[in-house]
């Protein structure tokens, strides 16, 4: 094991007020330390010398939870592939680095505090229809309905989404469209979730618009940024599901509102 | 105090449809009246939460990550027992239940066990109408497979991901109630206490994590859904996040806590790596299939290369001490040998805490692309995490805490000894005994959350007049006081020591005396020590900050302060237990061959311990455990 002698600029913010990037030196780093592991050895410092340590989001620190974010030297989770950042591991540096560390931006995402945003809007925009309408108690054999492997692998696909916001992050727009396409498909593709199908489009899509969610512009950053790799053609399905369901909807086809249990 | 489980009467299996039957219920209007604070969002918390919603209850929900869906259920990897028998394997209500109390070294509640395998069945029904996408067949039909303590095939699953699939399917439940004005979600809200009124639980004290504003709620019951106490060793396969406080507060106000020295370690994890490590990755069970364990025989070679240590010196314990199990001796056994070769002085790696799992054996049977394609998601984890690749040389491993059987005592009702005091899920102590088999705990969080809770919370609440307590009652004025003094005490301390510093040397004692191995001395020397840390601890913390924003320093402060109490209930539970039976295994009861030596004559009780003001003397309470169905015998692997 070696260790690491970094040069941090992070950026530091209160909510509500103007923020700035603060130099911190970073001797002595474990390379076998997770990035995570290195915030706690820098806050450890600084709370020794009696200063406020560095807010940042993080839990589960098994790359499933999508609470850990960052943008590391400008990409989300920083630059390995497919790896949240509490994944991430310090011997993907080298000692003398130099490492830009600030929060997910997006209008969408106001800070906290530090490195820490506020991602409300995407459980806001899932409440506007990201869910099958079935009461507990109601459901049939769970083998009454026979789903293709192939469709049942393909929902899955878009079901690993973590909801950590690298998509929103990597995106110069700022678009929530892999989010969103990733949820939406998930639901839309399975015939459980067909009955809904317009309405939970509409619904999602247009809470994602209202919440300030830039427009997607087909650059592909959010595929790549990913942790979890979900496609883009998730999104090429949901740019059909809801031509289609504004189609239907303008004939009067379909309901306007989407959401509600009622 | 005599303890009541109030389980129904009648032969097992129809105990529940009976309890059904016999339950009062509430007329949807009045149901609107009623108001229930469900803390935590995980599978209990979320699936409970929609479900009361559902029925026309007003729903508060609480949960301090800054989303519903980040609750720690979303990390378990392997699958939801059910007792579907799509196999036509023999599988039956009863098989599901006759495994789980036996894989619970017969400590367990069987009237709760039996009912959690009968509403299995209905738990998967509800996932697929969700929308959760489990592992299928190519005739569309549903998937299984094997695990732990079962002959047969039980599992259903969602790649490696099924506790995530399931809390998304619960959070979209969740949100759809959410959406329909019935559940009023609080993110990044923790919760402080508890509110009694007239030994009744009325309502919580919660602490913003945001803008830092102490806040009261009223409510007709409250439903703790807080998960387990695994983070009381610092290191544990457990989210940062997790903690004891809600338990534990509700403990000081007169819930019971059961059993608290049944923890369960995993065998299957990445070592420690160095002073400064935060959590303990699981590396699944599954890899036991064809991976094979061993260390070196001679302590000196500890520090060579693996591939430099000749066959003839390597001691593939698990394989000589279980010869018909094996590698695939049940977790308990697995940890408990890995410990005693790293005790031995033949660990490998860093510290010396840690057993090779080997593949090389199964590459050369197969092949690399084989393996890769059965275990290759696991081998680029342990690759991201170690830098080592597996496929090159062994895997390094080593046991870390996982799960917690014990929590707050219910009765069949799920609810404690305080009235309107519910406890779901892990927070629970109900059905897993002294070990809980794998796929078990995905089973109970949505089996209490859907089904139960939804049945058994009518009894209570009839007999409450709805919103008859509210914030004003002096009460809560009390509890508001008392959180904020607590808050206020950390920030104005002029202590030299970090938080984390004060939990890592709690949970390495702990780990030490209180963890795969115990004995009466160790227990003792731990007990002595704890009230010392404890103190120091609240003379000597340094929290930086201010309360009125948010401060992470701040809330894990409160989360140690409570570790530092349980830990000592933790320890005299251990201690008081003279017996070996599933997680807990106490050094001086054991057979000759080293197996759990239980004592059915004097320890077969739940043990409720009663907080008396004083926490080194809990008074004990038991209930007895009575085996109608299953009848007790010795756990043999050999």
């Amino acid at each position: 094991m070696s260790q690491l002698n970094l040069h941090l600029k992070v950026w530091r913010q209160n909510a509500g007020q103007p923020g700035h990037f603060q130099d911190i030196e970073a001797p002595d780093i474990p390379d076998h330390a997770s990035f995570l592991e290195m915030m706690d050895i820098v806050n450890e410092r600084l709370i020794s010398k009696g200063q406020e340590p560095v807010a940042f989001d993080h839990d589960c620190r098994e790359g499933i939870c999508g609470m850990c974010s960052m943008q590391i030297n400008g990409v989300p989770h920083g630059p390995e592939k497919a790896t949240t950042t509490c994944q991430l591991h310090m011997r993907k540096f080298r000692t003398g680095d130099t490492i830009w560390i600030e929060p997910f931006r997006a209008k969408a995402f106001p800070v906290v505090k530090d490195l820490v945003v506020d991602r409300y809007a995407f459980d806001r925009i899932q409440q506007a229809g990201g869910f099958v309408t079935v009461r507990t108690g109601a459901p049939q054999d769970a083998n009454a309905l026979p789903i293709g492997k192939e469709v049942a692998d393909a929902a899955m696909d878009a079901a690993a989404c973590i909801g950590c916001g690298a998509c929103v992050a990597a995106c110069k727009n700022a678009s929530a469209m892999l989010f969103v396409s990733a949820k939406a498909g998930q639901l839309n593709l399975l015939p459980q979730g067909k009955p809904e199908k317009d309405r939970r489009t509409l619904g999602m899509v247009r809470q994602m618009d209202k919440e300030g969610f830039g427009n997607c512009t087909n650059q592909y950053e959010c595929e790549a940024a990913c942790p979890k790799e979900i496609s883009v053609r998730w999104i090429t399905k949901l740019n059909r599901d809801y031509a289609m369901a504004a189609l239907r909807e303008g004939t009067g086809n379909t309901r306007k509102e989407a959401g509600g249990g009622d | 105090m005599p303890l009541d489980s109030h389980i129904p009467s009648g032969p097992m299996a129809m105990k529940w449809s009976k309890h059904k039957q016999d339950s009062k219920l509430i007329n949807p209007k009045n149901k609107r009246k009623y108001t229930v604070l469900v803390v935590g969002s995980g599978l209990a918390g979320a699936s409970a939460a929609a479900t009361l919603s559902e029925l026309g209850y007003k729903v508060k929900c609480f949960c301090f990550q800054d989303s519903a869906r980040r609750a720690h259920s979303i990390a378990a990897q392997g699958g939801i027992n059910a007792a579907k028998n799509y196999q036509n394997d023999g599988d039956s209500v009863h098989r599901l239940f006759y495994d789980t109390v036996k894989g619970g070294d017969f400590r367990a509640r069987e009237a709760n066990v039996h009912r959690l395998a009968e509403v299995s069945v209905n738990i998967i029904d509800q996932c697929v109408a969700q929308g959760v996408p489990f592992a299928r067949e190519y005739g569309g039909m549903l998937a299984n497979r094997s695990f732990g303590g079962a002959q047969v095939s039980r599992t259903f699953y969602a790649r490696g991901q099924t506790g995530q699939q399931l809390l998304l399917g619960a959070y979209s439940a969740l949100n759809k109630e959410i959406a329909a004005g019935g559940v009023q979600m609080y993110p990044r809200t923790e919760m402080l206490d508890i509110v009694t009124v007239d030994g009744h639980a009325k309502g919580i004290i919660t602490r913003n994590l945001v803008t830092g504003k102490i806040e009261a709620h009223a409510g007709d019951a409250v439903l703790l859904c807080t998960g387990g106490y695994g983070n009381v060793f610092y290191l544990s396969t457990n989210a940062m996040g997790c903690n004891v406080t809600a338990t534990w507060r509700a403990h000081k106000k007169g819930a019971f806590f059961a059993n608290p020295c049944y923890t369960q370690i995993h065998p299957t994890c990445i070592p420690v790596s160095g002073d400064y490590q935060s959590k303990l990755t699981l590396m699944s069970e599954s890899l036991r299939n064809d991976g094979r364990v061993w260390v070196p025989k001679k302590k000196e070679d500890c520090g060579k290369a693996p591939s430099q240590i000749p066959e003839a010196d390597r001691d593939y314990y698990l394989e000589r001490k279980y010869p018909s199990f094996g590698n695939l001796a049940p977790r308990d056994i697995s940890s408990r040998a890995a410990k005693e070769a790293c005790d031995d002085g033949r660990g490998v790696g860093p510290g010396g805490r840690g057993v090779y799992l080997d593949f090389a054996e199964a590459i050369g049977q197969f092949s690399q692309k084989t393996i890769a394609e059965r275990y290759g998601n696991l081998f680029d984890m342990y690759e991201r995490i170690t830098g080592e690749s597996a496929y090159k040389q062994p895997m390094r491993i080593y046991p870390a805490v996982h799960y917690t059987m014990g929590g707050l005592w219910v009765d069949y009702n799920l609810m404690s000894n305080l009235p309107g005091l519910h406890v779901l899920g892990e927070a629970n102590f109900s059905d897993h005994g002294a070990n809980r088999l794998g796929a078990s705990a995905l089973m109970q969080g949505l089996a209490d959350g859907y089904f139960v809770i939804p049945t058994t919370i009518a009894p209570y609440l009839v007999t409450q007049k709805p919103g008859s307590i509210t914030t004003e009652h002096p009460e809560f004025k009390k509890a508001l006081e008392d959180c904020t003094a607590q808050t206020k005490h950390f920030l104005n301390n002029k202590g030299k020591r970090s938080v984390d510093s004060f939990h890592r040397e709690l949970g390495l004692l702990v780990w030490d005396k209180c963890g795969m191995a115990r004995d009466h001395a160790g227990l003792s020397e731990a007990l002595k020590r704890i009230p010392e840390l404890r103190e120091e601890f609240k003379q000597n913390v340094f929290v930086p900050g201010s309360g009125d924003a948010c401060n992470p320093e701040l809330e894990k402060a409160g989360r140690v302060a409570d570790f530092m109490e349980f830990a000592e209930l933790l320890c005299l539970d251990a201690r008081h237990r003279e017996e070996s039976c599933g997680g807990h295994f106490r050094s001086e009861h054991q057979y000759p061959d080293g197996e759990a030596k239980r004592d059915d004559e004097n320890f077969c009780y739940a043990a409720a311990w009663e907080y008396t003001g004083d926490f080194s003397k809990p008074t004990l309470n038991k209930e007895p455990l009575t085996f109608e169905e299953v009848h007790l015998a010795v756990r043999s692997y050999k």
